[in-house]
């Protein structure tokens, strides 16, 4: 049995990084300000610091994803460390090997942190209950279940833009059922104290008991999204989808698509972001996605100080050690 | 041998007895309650003072995993746990490695089980060849083999012709369907029940309907045909309320639910604990009380244990990559007496969910104290408590989701045809 507690230790500080539920404010509060001191080193001209030097971490990736992996990929870098990629697809499990032997072979080899990305929902809690105790392990994402870092990410965008959560409406777009982002931005969202969370989308792609999470469901992307200050886009993750939940691309569009007439019912300066990789004409409108509204670049450039920020604090550093 | 167990409370729910007085055994069977024959001289003697002293308890449901997975358990290790927990008759379905759809398997069993000298094991054969919901099994060699019900186990039988012509086909043989229902389309792949713990922990949700479309389907079709059919495990509050609206109705069914589902919620998956993955899923606790009621009001007439015992590769892995079921043959008997603390059922209805109800459901001469009977006995001290340990349970499997539970209920001898097979 594994609790949410395995990611803290005895004294409350990161020791694992696997779902937002169960960090506190202070915590969360303590992260972003972290993260901060590591946008400027991506501003630099030599963009390393040495705070993970001489440290290995492995990139186990159990599905495909490139983003993801890049930008753990690149923060691991300039935090000084090795990187170890692993694409376990094509590798190991296919040849019967389990996932304890995985990381077993790789605790032999003295990696000290894992980055986990893995199609199916609890296995970043899994590992972080098997792994060696010097072993730190980060989900990038497990089935429908977390992607803490993509919601700390985006609360650090948030926060450049809309600094009091505590005012905001927020809108989450799309296929909530299926997203591990959108139960991670929930989570995150409740914790800085947003006091209206709202998820927008067909009846078959928001799960019946969305309210238990504190979020309210809409229906009608009309309804949902007036007055909001942050319009959240998810993406329609085609390759999850049944044939059941969905009739058309296009109908998607028709209904829950953004476009500028849509976005017209939110507030004058409502932001709009998207996880990425955008499906353009499907999710939201080109015109959108490029105008200034948007802060969709700006979610990939703050994600790599955010996994640096979680990376130094799950080994042990603290806020103000960025040198 | 013979044998008197005396002053315990003898408590027979298929002869309505509850009395304090003696037990004779000659023989392997029951031969006087209170007054012994004439002539008897008992050649051993039990006290069971302060003792309840009831049938050998029935178990309809407890995999043995022999033949086919002798590396989670085998019929020796899961029938001496069952003999520790007052289980002296067992039904196993016939989900093993090869499916129990041929007589040689039946066999095979029948061989290892007499070996073993404990509990009863009573295999139901296969309803579809290979459990694969297409072609039906050879129900009438399988019954003369000595198959007491024929299953589909967890096995899915989509198409619903193939199922009302294998209901017809067991009334030819007239021989009782235990049947699972779950619609497979609906559950789709899913692992925990639809409601607040699928949405959080984001794992696949298997809805009410899954349960419930198919119940309602087999009660439309037992209805067609007529067939004599026992409903397994069920979850749902919704489907007690079908299957008592069916009952009603006229039709001749039975239903029996497991024991943990009495006791346990999704809530208590808590954070991905892979000891609750269970099928049916645990559901609300709203179900949970549901099925209570069930049993009180007698739509449900028996518990069974739905013991599944595992090894420890096949609960360690990511939540919805693991076995489904727990080892719980062990804690049949105290969470059942739990029921009756809770004021849910009165001990003589507690012990008649474990004794006559399975035994008339799987048609076998067990269950009773009746005279004539085989002398197959539990006797237990319903006030002696224990803690579940994992590494202390005596099945294979450790894969329990009440470790570190307090039971109050303890087995301390086990008699098995007039032979005291265990002893505490």
């Amino acid at each position: 049995m594994t609790g949410n507690n395995i990611q803290l230790d005895t004294k409350g500080r990161l020791k694992h990084f696997l779902t937002i539920e169960g960090i506190d404010r202070s915590l969360f509060i303590e992260i972003l300000d972290y993260a901060e001191s590591f946008a400027a080193v991506g501003e630099r001209a030599v963009k390393k610091v040495p705070l993970l030097r001489g440290k290995t971490i492995a990139n186990l990736f159990f599905e495909p994803s490139t983003r993801t992996r890049t930008t753990f990929e690149l923060a691991a870098k300039r935090l000084s460390a090795d990187v170890l990629n692993l694409n376990i697809l094509s590798s190991a499990t296919k040849k019967g090997e389990t996932l304890l032997d995985t990381l077993q072979t790789l605790e032999a080899m003295h990696c000290d942190m894992f980055i986990i990305r893995h199609p199916n929902s609890g296995a970043a809690h899994f590992i972080a209950s098997k792994v060696a105790p010097h072993i730190r392990v980060i989900n990038g994402g497990d089935g429908r279940h977390a992607h803490p870092t993509q919601a700390l990410l985006d609360m650090f965008t948030i926060r450049k833009h809309k600094p009091d959560f505590t005012t905001l409406k927020v809108a989450i777009i799309g296929d909530v059922s299926h997203s591990r982002v959108a139960r991670s931005e929930i989570h995150a969202l409740s914790v800085l104290g947003v006091p209206e969370i709202r998820v927008i989308g067909p009846r078959t792609l928001i799960p019946n008991d969305i309210e238990s999470l504190g979020a309210h469901p809409y229906y009608d992307m009309n309804d949902g999204l007036k007055d909001v200050d942050v319009v959240m886009m998810l993406r329609l993750q085609r390759e999850r989808m049944r044939s059941a939940l969905l009739p058309s691309e296009y109908e998607y569009f028709k209904r829950y698509g953004l476009n500028e007439e849509k976005l017209a019912l939110a507030k004058p300066d409502a932001i709009v972001m998207h996880p990425g990789p955008i499906n353009r004409g499907i999710e939201i409108d080109s015109k959108i996605a490029d105008s200034e509204r948007s802060v969709i670049l700006q979610q990939v450039s703050h994600g790599i100080a955010v996994r640096m920020a979680v990376m130094a604090m799950t080994m042990g550093n603290r806020s103000g050690e960025t040198q | 041998m013979r044998l008197k167990i005396k002053n315990g409370r003898i408590i027979d729910p298929e002869n309505n007895i509850d009395q304090t007085g003696n037990l004779f055994i000659e023989e392997g069977r029951i031969v006087g309650i209170n007054k012994a024959p004439k002539g008897f001289k008992a050649e051993q003697e039990i006290d069971a003072s302060d003792q309840i002293v009831c049938p050998g308890l029935v178990d309809l449901c407890a995999r043995l995993r022999e033949p086919g997975q002798e590396y989670k358990a085998t019929i020796a290790t899961e029938t001496a746990a069952a003999i520790a927990s007052g289980v002296t008759s067992i039904c196993c379905p016939p989900d093993t490695i090869p499916v129990i759809d041929s007589p040689a398997v039946v066999e095979l069993i029948f061989q290892h089980s007499s070996n073993s000298r404990l509990s009863r094991v009573f295999p139901l054969g296969a309803l579809t060849f290979g459990l694969q919901g297409k072609t039906l099994a050879e129900m009438d060699a399988l019954k003369t083999a000595g198959c007491v019900g024929v299953s589909n186990a967890y096995a899915p039988i989509d198409d619903a012709e193939v199922l009302r012509r294998a209901l017809e086909y067991a009334v030819t043989c007239e021989i009782t369907v235990h049947l699972y229902c779950e619609d497979s389309s609906l559950r789709n792949n899913g692992v925990v029940h639809e409601g607040p713990i699928s949405t959080r922990l984001g794992l696949p949700p298997i809805p009410e309907t899954a349960e419930t479309v198919a119940v309602s389907r087999a009660l439309l079709l037992v209805e067609q045909t007529g067939a004599r059919v026992h409903f397994c495990r069920i979850s749902t509050v919704r489907s007690i309320e079908l299957l008592a609206d069916a009952k009603l109705r006229g039709l001749d069914i039975t239903a029996d639910v497991g024991i943990a589902y009495l006791h346990l919620t999704e809530l208590d998956i808590g954070t991905f604990n892979t000891d609750c993955f269970v099928l049916p899923p645990f559901r609300s606790q709203r179900d949970k009380e549901g099925l209570r009621a069930g049993l009180a009001s007698g739509t449900i007439s028996s518990i069974c244990s739905d013991h599944q015992p595992h090894d420890a590769d096949a609960k360690s892995a990511p939540f919805s990559m693991t076995e489904p079921g727990a080892s719980t043959i062990e804690m049949l008997l105290p969470l059942t007496l739990q029921l009756v603390r809770d004021k849910t059922l009165t001990l003589q209805q507690a012990i008649a969910a474990l004794t006559s109800a399975p035994a008339r459901i799987a048609g076998i001469n067990a269950g009773s104290l009746s005279i004539g009977s085989p002398a197959d006995v539990c006797i237990f001290d319903p006030e002696a408590s224990w803690t579940v340990e994992r590494d202390s349970l005596l099945s294979a499997g450790k894969n329990t989701p009440f470790a570190s539970w307090e039971m109050i209920g303890k087995v301390t001898q086990t008699i098995l045809g007039g032979n005291i097979v265990y002893k505490n």
